[in-house]
């Protein structure tokens, strides 16, 4: 335990040096929360309560967007370029010889990144956000705690959703392509270009109830009060089955993958 | 040769290669599924139909397509003027900016700038425009200057990259954020941003302002009517500044030492 404790306060050191970048992404999550805001209110504009949505709600759902994207790792996980680049070049070898299990390991590190990207990313464009659009706000502390569980069940099937692609690259040595993928389908599934309540009919349903779903539009339900009482832990539970499952099946990658290793290099 | 060297890497990896073509041309495509969504749900978006809004994407998309292409990869300097591996360029008897243009060239960028362009075409298709000469010679050279505008904004976010190595984002929300703007129409958005992107960073040049004159729709916030025509000469300029930008970002360059 103490191990991975370790690994990740090293993952929040270390993603808390590149002060410049952090700087810089807030920079750009807080012009995007701007371009977005305003097609927002252009389109509730024309149609109030679209998807169940106050425009004081769509607005806050943009900036939960903008704070929670590397937070959740609706655009790639932080982590994945560099487990593949350790695949392909063999080092992940070296990994394996720990005595330490590989996926806890990534996970802690994942841990650490993941809280300093809330605290150094997700906060300042979300308070420059609300400024200029006095968005809803969650109804008190215990509104506040409730999302926060969201977001940390959230960045766990995050993470889940990128370790598998990660371990595709044992298989396909080039990561590029099936990163690819998963970035598109994090894009788009997790509602980050438009909530998935306002996805119509069959797409919408079917959205709504994908991993990605977890990593966005249940936190920021959770967030608006959509859900109370037994419908909160209905939500937690969705979150949490998704990250059962998907950290399961890449448990389950990570045995095929070290029982049959090659490993690259001299 | 930098980048013909890229292809070839690339193709050595043939099913992951496919994959990407695919995947950019989709991500660029969902880009506009959600366009198609909204407008699923409404008749305009600020005043402007469908086909007008298409026409927008088309020539933002295109542009910002050419420019990602051939520019795309100055992204990536940032690491290596961190870890030093810039300097193999230095010593090499080709231009810096050539060489670190075809850096990771990436093939599948094409996917972008198919897509841009079916949905621009698409929009010529669905679009009622009373159309002159002017318009019809406008539209081409809009496109073009766009992408020159869009590649001199990445030039000059690369040269920053000199002195701020990790700040490459900084330029996406120039350039990505820029395209995103671009696709909808200027009446949504706060005069003061409009304005900004009219006389601070001139995206406004890339699409909007001869877009806005093609559809003879008024020209947003107060710019006056040529200023539609002005897209090569803005685009020259930036090409300008981006030049001497990068010069100075060379000049202070100082390698890693490693």
């Amino acid at each position: 335990m103490r191990l991975y404790a370790t690994v990740a306060a090293g993952g929040f050191r270390r993603h808390a040096t590149y002060r410049v970048a952090t700087a810089a992404g807030v920079f750009t999550n807080t012009v995007f929360g701007f371009i977005l805001s305003y097609t927002y209110i252009a389109l509730w504009d024309e149609r109030p309560q679209l998807g169940g949505y106050s425009m004081d709600d769509a607005l806050a759902y943009v900036w939960i967007g903008q704070a929670l994207i590397t937070v959740c790792g609706m655009m790639g996980g932080g982590f994945e370029d560099e487990l593949i680049e350790r695949i392909r070049t063999g080092d992940i070898a070296v990994d394996l010889y720990r005595p330490a299990d590989l996926q806890i390991w990534w996970f802690s590190a994942n841990l650490g990144r993941s809280a300093y990207q809330l605290l150094g990313r997700g906060i300042a464009p979300m308070a420059a956000g609300w400024l200029a659009f006095r968005f809803t706000l969650p109804a008190g502390p215990g509104s506040w705690l409730a999302f926060m569980v969201a977001v940390a069940l959230g960045s766990t099937v995050g993470f889940a959703i990128w370790y598998l692609v990660a371990m595709s690259a044992f298989w396909l040595m080039d990561g590029q392509g099936v990163v690819q993928v998963a970035w598109l389908g994090g894009l788009f599934f997790s509602g980050m270009l438009l909530p998935l309540n306002v996805f119509p009919g069959a797409l919408g349903e079917v959205a709504r109830v994908l991993p990605w779903a977890s990593l966005l539009q249940v936190p920021a339900d959770v967030y608006l009060g959509t859900y109370e009482g037994w419908e909160l832990a209905g939500a937690y539970a969705f979150q949490g089955g998704w990250a059962l499952v998907l950290l399961g099946a890449g448990r389950a990658v990570q045995a095929a993958a070290t029982r049959k290793v090659v490993v690259q290099g001299g | 040769m930098v980048a013909g060297m890229w292809i070839r890497s690339t193709m050595t990896y043939r099913a992951s290669f496919a994959l990407t073509v695919v995947t950019n041309f989709c991500v660029t495509f969902f880009d506009f599924v959600v366009i198609l969504l909204m407008f699923g749900q409404v008749e305009g978006l600020g005043g402007f139909a469908f086909a007008e809004v298409a026409l927008l994407y088309g020539t933002a998309g295109t542009a910002f397509g050419i420019a990602d292409l051939t520019m795309g990869s100055l992204q990536r300097m940032g690491s290596r003027v961190r870890d030093g591996s810039l300097d193999t360029f230095l010593m090499r008897p080709a231009p810096l900016l050539a060489q670190v243009a075809g850096d990771k060239f990436a093939l599948r960028r094409f996917g972008r700038v198919t897509q841009g362009l079916l949905v621009l075409v698409w929009s010529l298709c669905l679009l009622d425009v009373a159309w002159t000469p002017v318009k019809l010679v406008l539209l081409p050279v809009t496109v073009v200057s766009g992408a020159v505008i869009f590649g001199a904004v990445m030039v000059l976010g690369a040269s920053v990259l000199f002195w701020m190595q990790d700040a490459a984002e900084v330029t996406n929300s120039f350039t990505y954020g820029g395209n995103t703007l671009l696709q909808y129409p200027p009446t949504i958005f706060a005069k003061d941003l409009v304005r900004g992107v009219v006389y601070v960073v001139p995206l406004a040049f890339v699409n909007w302002l001869p877009a806005l004159y093609v559809l003879d729709r008024p020209a947003p916030a107060g710019v006056p009517e040529w200023a539609a025509f002005a897209s090569p000469l803005v685009a020259a300029v930036c090409c300008g500044v981006a030049g001497l930008a990068w010069r100075a970002g060379i000049r202070a360059y100082r390698s890693t030492g490693s």
